[in-house]
């Protein structure tokens, strides 16, 4: 077969993703893939079909299999030669980044993304200003998708038994399938879906549902609770905001826009909200919060009743001290409070709240119940079909997007009952515990590679669009459910597109679309809010069944780790965890006094035993947890997560059944006596009476709003030894709002991605080596049971007297015209005085070479305009002054200065509180001008001198006045 | 006259039959082997250290120095006894001195390599420590001067070129004595080339004399100026335990203290395996105690100094980190530190104890541990908890850590070794002029 024969087969092959990557037809037909598929789609496969193959049928997989040679070929090799462009792409500079917009979608709901990307390769994901999910923000999970994307585990080929094998090998199988479905409307067969809100594919979905009527259809979302009503609240708008258990400022589908708008309302002033959070694990919210009470979740729960009686004048003994003031304040603020149901709450409270907000008269002014629910309706539990798939009524299942062998609850022997199901299909993107147990398993793309579509959590329609050409031999879940709808050849785009052709059938559709593929969202979608629908009538106070003296377990997904499923991805795994900085691994958390009373100490491994289950955990004593109880996170424990994420903590998901999926009374906790050593980046809690975050509370700012400046005292610009600098243009500082700042740590790991900063292991960290160059400290103040828990993200100070400067001894550290501390990496030798004389501890050091020089397609990730540093050198934060430069070249071309928010370092870019303002501080009307001349600005360690570049402003507290004594 | 004569032949042939004579006892290889085999560990130690970087210590950030300074300083500071008894006691026309000077001078050379090779290892990037040099170059880059690390360079490296120099002119005359008494040609030839032609006459000693007495009068105020720079590279920083004006002073008394220490733990078996108690008397031992009693002294107040100042200043991370060393996760080295450094000396009181050899060793072996555990102390316990509670750390020495101590160790008593068979520990013409010179 000589390659020119294969062009009119070529032109068959949907054009929208190969043709860019096919130099020459000589070069698809060369490719060793191309050639493999022709040979095994002729003769071989030919002989290995079943002789009741119809000619037609052949035809048609000929078409498909040639589709997916197409989708083989694609594999992006890392390129070898430079070959200048024949014809340049528009827009396309080398040098120069694309910004493209699609979306990233956890748990099925869609936030708005940028992605910033270089010659063809996504580099780096910034939040859509223009997204409502986003506001321009980012949340870890989207950050560190990129990272995911390059993921040399992600599984690479369709495996049949665990075996390599190909699409058209499994369409073979699947037609055959196909048959035995038809013919009785698909009784035995079932799906199993991840969360999915992307209409297109609901779409699909549907109608394949129309094609087997008698399928099962389940979503499992283990780290969601998908039985939570949709609630839709405008934080901006409340005044006094209680949570329940609600950690809306950082978890969530809206946790970006909640944080965006919280802020906004947090100024210290005459608007500034309240917030009040009742919850059993110390949360990011319950950090911001002005008044938290740790209270076990049995208790939790029996609270909104206690507030309704004390809203109707009822006097309840049993009642917290601190529940009278607290609801007086719900009723002075009536139509301009919020209270906010955790999502792990159970029913009858989450509407007992509803009531309260519709008492209160906040339905419809701050909070809306909207009524069409977003994820496709799971009609099936997860233990009926694992029952069905044991005793084989069911005997074909799909399990797309999702990970049950690891994620089932542990009473549900999913992995065995998988085994005896003779059809199984695993769609994902890892091949992993799951991808095991089934005969089958199809590689996913990641949403980098993918066309698609998907809803925000209000309802905006937001379209996915790729960034890059397949790494590896991904299917589409379009192309999937195209499959089984007997369609193919099919691609992705083609499906996306047409299905929403269909949807909008206007006569100007094409710009409709190109217009939402370039914004990313599709104008208008939001569905307005209709009349809420009536909630349920109140049910009548029932006895607290959770009543009892024993130990609560609490059963939560990992802050990083979601449900396990970014186990791999090296970024989240080294992100320490907002409470207890722990790094690649899950603990226990258990309160002081409750350790103390049983006896039990930090770090030590203890069994815990929860129905008749029992698992081997570390303990970790965490400060402001509620008593009683136990909280284990999901996520670690995996067995075939990847190079990266397996063997890591335990599986919590043993200790999980069915019925209580959140956990609940009846822990047992044994001590075994051994010490588990974690690794974790910060190793003190306390400021050890220092004025590190400085705080006051509202009364006491408007009295003395200068009050951060009055700590300690701040020597004069003139004790120097050195003669001062003079900045005649640009002068760069920051200035960040710990009032803002959730503590959330999007920062850091938005730093990471932008310049380049290596993950050092487990055992690195151990040893104190994270490299991070933003940092998120975290103190506890005040008393173990209640702390104010106080977050501090620590970039680079960019001193005016850097103690860091006059150490060097080559000068490999130095200050620039514009006032950044510089650090010139060549030049370094590596003695590591800069780093002892740094009060801050901002900088890092190349202890080993941490840099990953062997992987391939981790080279394809790295941001070119920032240098990889080698072994033996010294870095820190820069400003990100890849950006300033950026805009510096800009700004000459056009002739003009530079603008004020031109720069926008990638921390600052990730914040969704806008905590970290940068810009010029000789610019009088900068906004980091304005906010340094704020009365709550203040230089950490000023007192040394060192005259600080990024100052922060004081965090302000607004509590009860009524709560004082309380 | 005769009687003079015969005297210096007799410290002639005593002191050259180590070299020229006698064959290597089992005693001496034995010690060699050990001390050889501690060098191949470091080696080992340096070349693993090259090949996977700095990071196989336990070294961290906050803690960014730990045992490569500490065995620097430490290093440096036992080099200090050298230059102290040949050059400033010579100026203080203290005559003891001829007996230990020779040896106390190899030392410092032996010191000064073992610790001239931290700095370098240290480094991240040991390929380019030369950029810390001034020499002139394409990219027109200078050291960083206002670094106390490049001001390191040339104490240190002034130091030992001073060293050096002082102690080969002071080899010259027995060189030639050597040349003399040996046997074999090549062995003549050899000890004749770095004799230089010395003939003994006059001239040549009055040439020499006035050679000895300048670079004596050149080395002392090196005595005072290298750890006074060492010093700096403490004294110089922000980190509370190292922003001190006391260091110069307080860490030359250490110096010379430590350095006593060594010279002791190594005259003392050297002294016994040898025969050389009619040499090297008690007297000498006494009067080295004595300098170490008084130089411990001088430690102690520079400790009770520091804790008073963190409580007179007020200054809270000065307070805070003078009561973590004395409670804090390294309490033991400080009171390890405390009890060689202070309790231990004050043994020294006691005449009797003073001038007994095998007391005398047991105390100047714990003198030495105490200075390591001193600098250890200074550096690790105060970068380990600086400013911000967020960041403070843990060091934890691997094994690495301690291949590279112990093979320092190797090293410096490999070359101790080797300099005790090829050439003459005591010096044979200033023994020889403190005998006849008593006979009148």
């Amino acid at each position: 077969m000589t390659p020119h024969s294969l062009t009119d087969l070529q032109k068959r092959i949907p054009a929208a993703r190969g043709a860019l990557l096919w130099k020459s037809l000589d070069q698809l037909a060369n490719t060793p893939e191309f050639r493999e598929a022709i040979e095994r789609e002729f003769p071989v496969a030919a002989d290995e079909w079943p002789d009741a193959l119809s000619r037609r049928r052949f035809l048609i997989l000929m078409g498909a299999s040639l589709a997916a040679a197409g989708l083989t070929s694609c594999s992006r090799q890392p390129i070898e030669k430079l070959v200048p462009y024949v014809k340049q792409p528009e827009d396309l500079v080398p040098g120069k980044p694309l910004h493209f917009a699609s979306s990233n979608v956890l748990g099925g709901f869609a936030r708005g993304v940028l992605v910033e990307s270089h010659e063809g390769r996504p580099t780096k994901i910034e939040g859509n200003p223009g997204h409502p999910a986003s506001l321009g923000a980012t949340d870890v999970f989207m950050q560190a998708a990129i990272l995911q994307l390059y993921d040399p585990d992600r599984s690479q080929t369709v495996l049949h038994r665990g075996f390599a094998s190909t699409w058209d090998a499994f369409l073979a199988a699947l037609l055959q399938e196909e048959n035995e479905w038809a013919r009785d409307g698909g009784t035995r067969l079932a799906f199993v879906t991840g969360g999915v809100t992307s209409p297109s594919l609901r779409y699909h979905f549907r109608r394949i549902s129309e094609r087997f009527p008698n399928a099962r259809w389940i979503v499992h979302e283990p780290a969601c609770n998908l039985e939570t009503p949709r609630v839709l609240p405008s934080v901006d708008r409340a005044g006094v905001v209680l949570s329940l258990d609600a950690d809306f400022l950082a978890w969530g589908p809206g946790m970006l826009t909640n944080a965006r708008t919280f802020a906004r309302r947090r100024e210290p002033g005459n608007t500034m909200n309240r917030l009040y959070v009742v919850e059993s694990v110390p949360s990011l919210t319950g950090a911001m919060a002005d008044h938290r009470f740790p209270m076990t979740p049995s208790d939790i729960v029996r609270l909104p009743e206690q507030i309704s009686a004390e809203m109707r004048g009822a006097t309840n003994p049993a009642a917290p001290p601190w529940l009278p003031p607290l609801v007086r304040d719900l009723r002075k603020h009536a139509g301009d409070s919020l209270i906010l149901a955790g999502e792990f709450l159970p029913d009858s409270a989450q509407n007992e709240i509803r009531l309260l907000n519709e008492e209160l008269g906040n339905v419809g002014r701050t909070v809306t119940y909207p009524t069409e629910a977003l994820t496709f309706p799971g009609t099936h539990a997860l233990t009926e079909l694992a029952s069905q798939m044991l005793s084989g009524s069911i005997n074909a299942v799909f399990l797309l997007d999702c990970n049950p062998v690891y994620t089932a609850p542990a009473d549900i022997p999913f992995a065995e009952a998988l085994r005896k199901v003779s059809f199984s299909v695993h769609h994902g993107l890892y091949a992993d515990e799951t991808a095991e147990a089934c005969r089958w398993h199809l590689p996913d793309l990641h949403a980098l590679e993918n066309w698609g579509d998907a809803l925000a959590f209000d309802g905006t329609i937001s379209i996915i669009q790729p960034l890059i050409e397949p790494l590896y031999n991904g299917i589409s879940p379009h192309v999937l459910a195209a499959a089984l709808l007997k369609q193919w050849p099919a691609n992705d785009y083609d499906i996306v597109r047409s299905y929403w052709r269909g949807i909008l059938a206007n006569d100007d559709f094409e710009s409709l679309w190109r217009q939402a593929v370039h914004d990313g969202v599709m104008a208008g979608s939001v569905s307005t809010p209709a009349a809420p629908p009536p909630a349920a009538p109140r049910a009548p106070p029932s006895p607290n069944p959770n009543a009892g003296s024993g130990l609560e377990l609490l059963i939560r997904p990992d802050p990083h780790v979601y449900d396990g499923r970014f186990a791999n991805n090296g970024w989240l795994q080294e992100l320490p965890k907002p409470m207890t900085k722990i790094v690649w691994e899950n603990a226990a958390h258990i309160a002081p006094a409750t350790a103390e009373r049983l006896g039990l100490h930090h770090a030590e491994e203890v069994d815990l035993i929860y129905r008749g289950r029992s698992i081997r955990a570390p303990l970790w004593v965490l400060p402001g947890m509620a008593e009683n109880c136990v909280e284990v996170a999901l996520g670690y424990g995996r067995t075939r997560a990847g190079k990266v994420g397996s063997g890591l903590g335990f599986n919590s998901y043993q200790l999980r059944t069915a019925d209580a999926p959140w956990g609940g009374p009846g822990l047992e906790v044994r001590a075994t006596g051994r010490m588990h050593r974690f690794a974790t980046t910060q190793e003190h809690n306390t400021m050890a009476g220092r004025d590190l975050v400085r705080f006051a509370d509202l009364t006491m700012y408007r009295e003395t709003p200068h009050f951060a400046q009055q700590h300690g005292h701040t020597p004069a610009p003139d004790q120097t030894l050195y003669p001062p600098f003079t900045y005649d243009g640009n002068a760069w500082g920051m200035a960040i709002d710990l009032n803002a700042c959730t503590g959330c740590s999007v920062c850091t790991i938005a730093c990471q991605a932008e310049n380049n900063i290596p993950v050092v292991g487990r055992d690195q960290v151990q040893r104190g080596r994270e490299m991070h160059w933003i940092r998120v400290d975290r103190y506890f103040r005040g008393t173990v049971e209640r702390p104010d828990i106080l977050h501090q993200p620590v970039p680079c100070m960019h001193c005016e007297n850097a103690p860091c400067e006059t150490v060097c001894p080559v000068a490999a550290t130095l200050h620039d015209h514009e006032g950044l501390n510089v650090m010139v990496y060549n030049r370094c030798i590596g003695t590591r005085y800069c780093s002892n004389n740094c009060p801050y501890k901002v900088r890092r050091f190349n202890f080993l070479s941490y840099v990953d020089h062997s992987t391939p397609t981790l080279k394809l990730q790295r941001n070119p305009n920032v240098t990889v540093r080698s072994r033996g050198v010294m870095e820190k934060c820069t400003y990100c002054i890849q950006r300033i430069n950026f805009a510096r070249m800009n700004a000459r071309n056009q002739n003009r200065s530079i603008r004020d928010g031109e720069i926008i370092p990638a921390c600052a870019q990730a914040c969704p509180a806008e905590a970290i303002v940068f810009g010029n501080i000789n610019d009088p009307d900068s906004r980091v001008s304005k906010l340094r001349t704020d009365p709550r600005n203040y230089g950490l360690l000023a007192e040394l001198n060192t005259r600080p570049r990024t100052t922060y402003l004081a965090k302000i507290f607004n509590p009860n006045p009524e709560l004082k004594n309380v | 006259m005769n009687s003079a004569v015969k005297e210096c032949e007799r410290v002639n042939e005593q002191i050259s039959a180590i070299v020229l004579k006698r064959p290597p006892r089992r005693g001496w290889l034995f010690g060699f082997g050990i001390s050889f085999c501690f060098l191949m560990v470091l080696n080992l130690a340096i070349g693993c250290l090259f090949l996977k970087g700095v990071g196989i210590w336990g070294i961290n950030i906050p803690v960014g120095w730990a045992f490569d300074i500490t065995n620097f300083v430490w290093w440096i500071g036992i080099g200090h006894a050298g230059t102290f008894i040949s050059a400033i006691l010579l100026l203080l026309h203290q005559d003891w001195r001829t007996s230990i000077n020779r040896f106390a001078e190899a030392m410092t050379i032996f010191a000064v390599a073992c610790a001239g090779m931290f700095p370098l290892i240290h480094l991240g990037r040991p390929q380019v420590f030369y950029w810390i040099l001034p020499y002139p170059n394409t990219m027109d880059l200078w050291p960083q001067w206002r670094s106390p690390l490049v001001w390191d360079v040339f104490a240190v490296f002034t130091y030992l070129t001073v060293s050096i120099v002082f102690w080969y002119l002071g080899l010259i005359p027995d060189l030639a004595t050597l040349r003399d008494r040996a046997r074999p040609l090549w062995l003549r030839r050899l000890f004749g080339v770095f004799a230089l032609g010395w003939r003994n006459s006059i001239k040549h000693w009055k040439r020499y004399e006035t050679a000895y007495l300048l670079l004596a009068g050149l080395a002392t105020p090196l005595v005072i100026s290298v750890h006074s720079v060492v010093s700096f590279d403490f004294a110089v920083s922000l980190i509370p335990g190292w922003h001190s004006t006391i260091f110069p002073p307080y860490f030359v008394a250490g110096a010379i203290f430590s350095g006593f220490a060594m010279v002791l733990t190594l005259i003392i078996p050297v002294r016994k395996f040898y025969r050389l108690e009619n040499l090297i008397t008690d007297t000498h031992l006494d009067n080295s105690a004595k300098v170490m009693l008084a130089t411990g002294l001088l430690v102690a107040f520079g400790y009770l100094n520091e804790i008073f100042t963190a409580w007179y200043s007020d200054e809270e991370f000065d307070a805070y980190l003078t009561l973590n060393r004395m409670l804090g996760y390294y309490a033991w080295v400080y009171w390890l530190m405390m009890a060689c450094n202070v309790g231990v000396p004050q043994l020294l009181w006691f005449r009797k104890l003073r001038r007994d050899p095998t007391s005398l060793f047991v105390i100047s072996l714990l003198i030495n541990l105490g200075m390591w555990a001193e600098r250890f102390v200074i550096i690790v316990t105060s970068l380990h908890r600086d400013f911000l509670p967020s960041s403070w750390g843990i060091f934890r020495p691997t094994i690495w850590d301690w291949a590279t101590l112990m093979g320092s160790l190797g090293l410096f008593f490999t070359l101790i070794f080797v300099f005790i068979r090829l050439l003459p520990m005591i010096s044979i013409s200033e023994v020889r002029r403190a005998a006849t010179e008593k006979r009148p």
